[in-house]
């Protein structure tokens, strides 16, 4: 690890003047925000995070979750992993985000992570958390050893020939599905981002992640209104129980009316190079009666475009059962 | 067996007794290796090679050396001398990976240690080493996962003494299996795992002129200390290795690292007590793991089930540097009633760090194979697999030719069987449903050897009525304080809240390896014996104190219970305290040492000793969407007498937990191009975690071994893993009708 000059962020302005200093929000990053610490510090144990200067946010008055004017969801960047999943509003009307946040790490990570900080999570690649092995995510222009070595964890969707890690988040998957905003202040402002612009695909630039330019300081994400009489579901598969990232997840909310769907909202999770909103899946969806057979052609639609590694053709196949059955357990209620 | 704490005046022997080391550990008190610091300490964090096969041929220190604190980069010009240990030398000299760490500038595995940082924080050594850039020439290594056995003789060195790759052989295998009405020919593969013991490797050593004392998360202070004597050119005695609490190690801390011999070589030539801790990658990569296998067993059988042949012919993998003998046939020619039977194996190297023991070493890879080939043949001739378990039982050890000396293994099947409700099995695949889910049935039997290494101990009777016992082997997590204190009171009858156990310490009495499940059995005697002695002490001094109460006496008139003395005659509650009479005679204490010598490998063995047992598995499955869990166990085991029903228990379920992370996780993945073990974190390496571990219902037998000590206690340490991964697989076929004959059970081998 190296050595870092820790600042204990007192306001927002201050926060965002430190950060504006760093040449890049991305990888590489020499100013960095620190919220609860489980994926940076981490990373900067492993050598893959060197920030020169860490900012503290966590005292700013960032962590409060309160419903809107037009009814929806106002969440703080640092309200914890823990307490967003147990709030009462999300677990009665965003039961998908409160199920995909149980479902991710231990209790210990989620009483630690943010909000903020989950949406920033980086990949789990093993080549990009070891710094001996090249990595074009780590080191731009080093090479992609995943492609040829351990690629089962890794993307079927939006990968390209320089990157196929996969964005491990299952928070940012329900959030796919909700339409969550992000809301960034910078030293120009602040911007409102839906979070289907803010991962970026990896490209030829896999070191960049999202939107986000230095000085971005995250302060609370967005959810619309619940669709009222929508049901909501967040399934995840993995080898074990628990406490591992998904190989495939599924996050839906679907309204269901005279035995059509009239509203679904479909994203994957564990297979893509971003947060992965199926709008072809939710096409298939529209206006048909919820039937087995039709939820198995949405996730049909829903993998069209996937392309196996040498390790992971097999969740293809997974990621589809993941979400028929979880549309399954929607339609079921 | 009563699971209620003794009440006064019983004997905690075979009650559930609650660890006596306790309240230290849960308060923070117990003190583990990385927890000692000494004045002027310094820390000390090797530099890892990031290849695996090659040579280094640069070593800039140059911006290491300047940077904060730091004290000395140690390597191969400036490390000093670092002798080897010899091979085969008993349990005083063994060591996987013998050549001394530095010793040339090859490479042959990844995370090889090539310098070593050394400075007053470790957050400054670990600065160090992350900026020494190492030149390497590098070779591709080789981490092929196929094994084929390389050309070698028949009789082969190995770091337990010579062994012959024809292991055992009976009848004619070849002809019996050629002729076999019945034939299976199946080959079995299990993974490289790796042990990972939530306590990582650490040392810390510091000299005093010639003296070297050593902290160490060791299994086997004793060994260690041979082998780190030789590694210095020192006598045994200027060697203290102290092992007070261990947060367990699986098999992984029996013998000594190569991070061990580097502290103390770091802290003689800086004149500092030095630390050294590993990182959780370090211990996937230079502190051995257990070797991946290729198992091929061939059965002959009639059609009514009698097994006519056995073959069981294995390879595993080593390192280039270790000469680990991973003993897949160990139970093979025992377990089975089979006229003809050959047991084989080769070896292939690999550029993989060495290989070692782990929990079960060699039988648990090998009865996996064994018992599945067992559930595969049963499947074949559509017959119960435990009915046909019950038609090749043995009779006697059929490859010594000795009767067992306690085989209950048919009493094992029938309780449990009857506890799990196997009767009601159906076999047909995916026949059995609960609720929207598949189950699947599987069971398997398991053993593991039985046997005593020797072991020395002392127990001294104090004037203040309290009592201390000391052995210097080590507990591991597994219950060895509580041991040594319920055996010290069966004996004096003082209470164990009155009894100081002393263990994992050089300078304690000769005590055993934590290891092959022996050291309560080795204990026993060892323990009793130096008990019989204080107590003979004891008697001696009431005969001839004077003022005694019994001062006129003789010696055989007396005897001792319930810590006290009295008149054989009377009744034993009018006895006086053994307290009251050291003070009398104004004596701190009474000494007595006790041996028991060990019977592990004694070719003039009257009897087969084994511990013996079986599992049977619930998983259920949800084909819609691949979804596998393990949703209940059944064990039930003949391990001898249980001396604590409450760690016994423990250690079957923490096994069996094990069992079914072997059978569905865990795995060590060598990248291809690198050799770099590459899911070497606890994240990455799946292990099972709570929400993975079912109810788990184990039933001991409890029948005394009296050919082991006298309380006919077996260990029970090891046992509860093996099979498990049988049953399981069998548990899987019979949901899915997919036979896995690679470990572990992946998603993608269940995805049709
Ligand atoms: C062993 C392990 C298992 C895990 N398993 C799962 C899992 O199963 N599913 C899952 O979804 N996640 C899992 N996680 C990831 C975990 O959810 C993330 O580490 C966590 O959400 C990150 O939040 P944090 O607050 O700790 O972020 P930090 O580590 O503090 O920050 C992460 C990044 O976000 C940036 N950042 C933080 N706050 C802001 C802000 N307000 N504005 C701008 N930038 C900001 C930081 O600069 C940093 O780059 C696991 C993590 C670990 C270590
Ligand atoms: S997949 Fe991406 S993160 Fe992984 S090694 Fe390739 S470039 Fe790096």
């Amino acid at each position: 690890m190296k050595t870092f000059e820790f600042i204990r962020a007192a306001d927002l302005k201050g926060a965002i003047e430190g950060a504006a200093r760093a040449k890049t929000a991305q990888q590489g990053a020499d100013v960095r925000f620190v919220a609860g610490g489980t994926t940076l510090i981490d990373l900067m144990k492993l050598n893959v995070e060197t920030p020169a200067h860490v900012i503290d946010i966590n005292r700013l008055p960032l962590d409060k979750v309160e419903t809107t004017p037009d009814g929806g969801l106002r969440i703080g960047a640092t309200v914890r992993n823990s307490d967003l999943a147990h709030h009462p509003i999300v677990k009665q009307d965003y039961a998908v985000l409160s199920e995909a946040l149980l479902s991710g790490a231990s209790t210990q990570l989620r009483n630690m992570a943010t909000t903020a900080g989950n949406l920033l999570q980086r990949t789990r690649c093993m080549y990009f958390r070891e710094t001996a092995m090249p990595c074009n995510k780590r080191k731009p222009g080093s090479g992609c050893p995943a492609i040829a070595g351990s690629n089962r964890m890794l993307a079927i969707l939006g990968a390209s020939e320089h990157c196929i890690a996969t964005n491990p988040s299952d928070m940012c998957v329900a959030m796919a599905a909700l339409e969550a905003t992000i809301h960034v202040q910078g030293p120009k402002g602040s911007r409102a981002i839906p979070i289907a612009g803010f991962h970026l695909l990896p490209g030829d630039t896999p070191q960049r992640e999202t939107v986000l330019e230095p000085g971005d300081l995250i302060t609370h994400v967005t959810l619309p209104a619940p669709i009222s009489g929508s049901r909501q579901v967040y399934l995840k598969l993995r080898d074990r129980a628990s406490y591992e990232f998904a190989l495939a997840s599924a996050a839906v909310v679907i309204k269901i009316a005279g035995g059509n769907v009239i509203n679904a909202r479909i994203a994957l999770g564990g297979v893509g190079t971003k947060p992965w909103r199926s709008p072809a899946a939710e096409a298939v969806l529209l206006s048909q009666p919820a039937t087995p057979a039709n939820f198995r052609k949405a996730a049909e639609a829903a993998l069209r475009d996937a392309k196996a590694q040498s390790e992971n053709g097999f969740k293809i196949e997974l990621a589809k059962r993941c979400l028929a059955h979880a549309l399954q357990m929607a339609a079921k209620g | 067996m009563p699971t209620t704490p003794p009440g006064p005046g019983e004997s905690p022997v075979g009650r559930s007794t609650p660890r006596v080391d306790g309240p230290r550990k849960v308060s923070g008190l117990a003190q583990y290796t990385s927890d000692f610091n000494f004045p002027g300490m310094l820390y000390a964090v090797p530099v890892e090679a990031t290849i695996a096969s090659g040579r280094v041929v640069k070593l800039d220190l140059d911006t290491a050396g300047k940077m904060p604190g730091v004290q000395a980069i140690l390597h191969r010009e400036n490390i000093g001398k670092i002798f080897r240990s010899v091979l085969g030398q008993g349990f005083d000299g063994i060591c996987e990976e013998r050549r001394p760490p530095f010793e040339d500038d090859v490479i042959r595995y990844y995370g090889q240690y090539i310098a070593l940082a050394v400075a007053d924080t470790f957050e400054n050594a670990k600065a160090a080493a992350d900026a020494v850039r190492v030149g390497y020439t590098r070779e591709k290594p080789n981490v092929e996962t196929d094994l084929k056995a390389e050309d070698e003789p028949n009789r082969l060195v190995s770091t337990f003494g010579p062994k012959e790759r024809l292991q055992s052989q009976r009848g004619d295998a070849d002809a019996a299996f050629a002729n076999a009405p019945v034939k299976l020919d199946q080959t079995y593969v299990t993974p490289a795992e790796t042990h990972n013991p939530i306590e990582l490797h650490a040392t810390t050593a510091i000299w005093d002129g010639s003296r070297l004392t050593l902290y160490e998360s060791s299994q086997g202070v004793f060994n260690l200390r041979g082998v780190l004597a030789q590694m210095f050119g020192l006598p045994k005695e200027n060697v203290q290795v102290i092992s007070r609490f261990v947060g367990s190690g699986f098999g992984g801390k029996l013998f000594p690292w190569t991070q061990c011999p580097l502290a103390a070589a770091a802290a003689r030539q800086l004149g500092k007590p030095v630390k050294l801790v590993l990182s959780r990658k370090m211990m996937f990569q230079s502190v051995g793991h257990r070797a991946r296998t290729q198992q091929r067993v061939r059965l002959g059988a009639t059609p009514d089930g009698k097994l006519v042949s056995l073959h069981h012919d294995y390879v595993y993998h080593r390192s280039m540097l270790d000469d680990h003998h991973e003993d897949c046939g160990e139970a093979t020619a025992f377990h089975y009633s089979v006229p003809n039977l050959r047991v084989a194996f080769g070896r292939a190297r690999r550029n993989v760090g060495a290989t070692a023991d782990m929990r079960g070493p060699g039988a648990v890879p090998g009865l996996y194979a064994t018992e599945s080939a067992l559930n595969e043949l049963a499947d074949q001739l559509k017959i119960d697999p435990i009915k046909l378990r019950v038609l090749n039982e043995p009779k006697i050890d059929e490859s010594l030719n000795l009767p067992f000396s306690s085989r209950h293994l048919l009493e094992c099947f029938e309780i449990g069987a009857e506890k799990f409700g196997w009767s009601r099995r159906n076999p047909e695949v995916g026949s059995m449903k609960r609720d929207d889910l598949t189950l699947g049935w599987g069971m398997a039997g398991c053993t593991w050897i039985a046997a005593r290494f020797p072991a020395e101990a002392s127990l001294q009777l104090r004037d203040d009525g309290t009592a201390r016992v000391a052995c210097g082997t080590q507990d591991i997590g597994t219950g060895t304080y509580t041991i040594l204190a319920q055996l010290a009171s069966e004996k004096t009858g003082i209470t164990l809240d009155k009894i100081e156990v002393a263990l994992g310490d050089t300078s304690l009495p000769e005590g055993p390896l934590s290891g092959g499940s022996m050291v309560t059995g080795s204990l026993v005697p060892a323990v009793f014996a130096a008990a019989d002695n204080a107590i003979k002490s004891l008697l001696t001094v009431a005969t001839t104190t004077p003022g005694s109460p019994f001062e006129k006496r003789k010696f055989d008139d007396l005897a001792f219970e319930r810590g006290r003395v009295f008149v054989k005659a009377d009744d034993p509650a009018r006895g006086v305290p053994f307290a009251h009479l050291l003070q009398l005679a104004n004596l701190r204490l009474v000494t007595g040492n006790g041996k028991s010598d060990g019977s592990f490998g004694d070719p003039n063995a009257k009897f087969s000793t084994h511990s013996f047992g079986c599992h049977f598995v619930e998983i259920t499955w949800q084909p819609e969407i691949a979804r596998l869990r393990v949703s209940r166990v059944v064990t039930a085991i003949d391990a001898g007498r249980i001396l604590n029903p409450l760690a016994g228990r423990n250690q079957i379920e923490g096994a069996v937990v094990m069992g079914i992370g072997m059978a569905l996780f865990e795995h060590t993945s060598y990248d291809r191009e690198t050799g770099a073990p590459i899911n070497s974190s606890l994240a990455d390496y799946v292990m099972a975690v709570n929400a993975d571990a079912p109810p788990i219902d184990v039933h001991f037998l409890d029948y005394p071994d009296k050919e082991i000590n006298q309380l006919g206690a077996r260990g029970i340490g090891e046992i509860g893993l093996a099979g498990v991964a049988a049953a399981v697989t069998a548990a899987v076929h019979h949901a899915t009708g997919i036979r896995v004959r690679e470990l572990p059970v992946k998603i993608e081998d269940l995805l049709t």
